[in-house]
């Protein structure tokens, strides 16, 4: 199974995946487009990975979290334009009880976000467009030149 | 004696995002020294129009895992300069 998906990330079906009888416990976590960034209204974004690499760290995650806890997990992020309000990643964990299944869902959600090769550019509604920069605090972007 | 032979590894070197950008190109192929590491490669990439505007020290990437600029290159090793991600 692909963690890009090209096409909207369905919740559900990232639960279905990961449920067990013998699993108590489901944690899952939805990051969603936000109209806005820094004080400025966003108006759309675009994803874009490094495909391969992106792919091979998700799988790495996804199995240190499987190894350290007892627990299934499931792992989607989205590639391409997003609208307001979109899922831009999903994450689900299911364990035996809600402790390991929070901790590892917890876990692949910052991981995914310190480590995996995703960039983020953002039209905003005043026209500008930024690639997105979590490092910088005092410029969290760099314009575009189109 | 035989004729003394400069050797060389060949890589590719791929731009993401706002680094590719900055130089207007995906990829570079450079062919470096036997030993040399990544921060050879980077050195080459940031000679280049515009590299300039690559930081000295971004993130790497060694055939598709994350990599330091001390890590040694061989030939066809694919090197990635990696922008601040943003994923999530």
């Amino acid at each position: 199974m692909a963690f890009l998906s090209a096409t909207p990330i369905d919740p559900a079906g990232l639960v279905g995946r990961v449920a067990s009888p013998a699993f108590g416990g489901v944690a899952s976590f939805l990051g969603l487009v936000r109209n806005h960034h820094g004080g400025r209204a966003v108006s759309r974004l675009e994803y874009t990975a490094y495909g391969p690499m992106a792919e091979a760290e998700c799988r790495r995650i996804v199995g240190e979290a499987e190894s350290r806890w007892q627990v299934r997990v499931a792992l989607e992020h989205r590639t391409g334009a997003l609208e307001i309000g979109d899922i831009a990643v999903g994450v689900a964990a299911a364990g035996a009880h809600r402790d390991e299944a929070f901790s590892a869902c917890r876990y692949v959600i910052e991981e995914v976000k310190a480590r995996v090769p995703i960039w983020k550019k953002e039209f905003f509604q005043d026209g500008d467009v930024a690639w997105v920069d979590p490092t910088s605090a005092s410029a969290p972007h760099e314009a575009v030149r189109e | 004696m035989p004729a003394p032979t400069t050797q060389l590894v060949n890589v590719r070197v791929l731009l993401f995002a706002s680094y590719a950008d900055r130089l207007g190109l995906e990829s570079v192929r450079v062919a470096l020294p036997v030993s040399a590491t990544v921060a050879d490669a980077l050195d080459h990439v940031r000679s280049l129009p515009g590299g300039e505007r690559i930081p000295p020290r971004p993130l790497c990437a060694v055939n598709l895992a994350h990599a330091s600029l001390g890590t040694r290159l061989t030939e066809g090793d694919e090197v990635a300069l990696l922008p601040p991600m943003a994923g999530g």
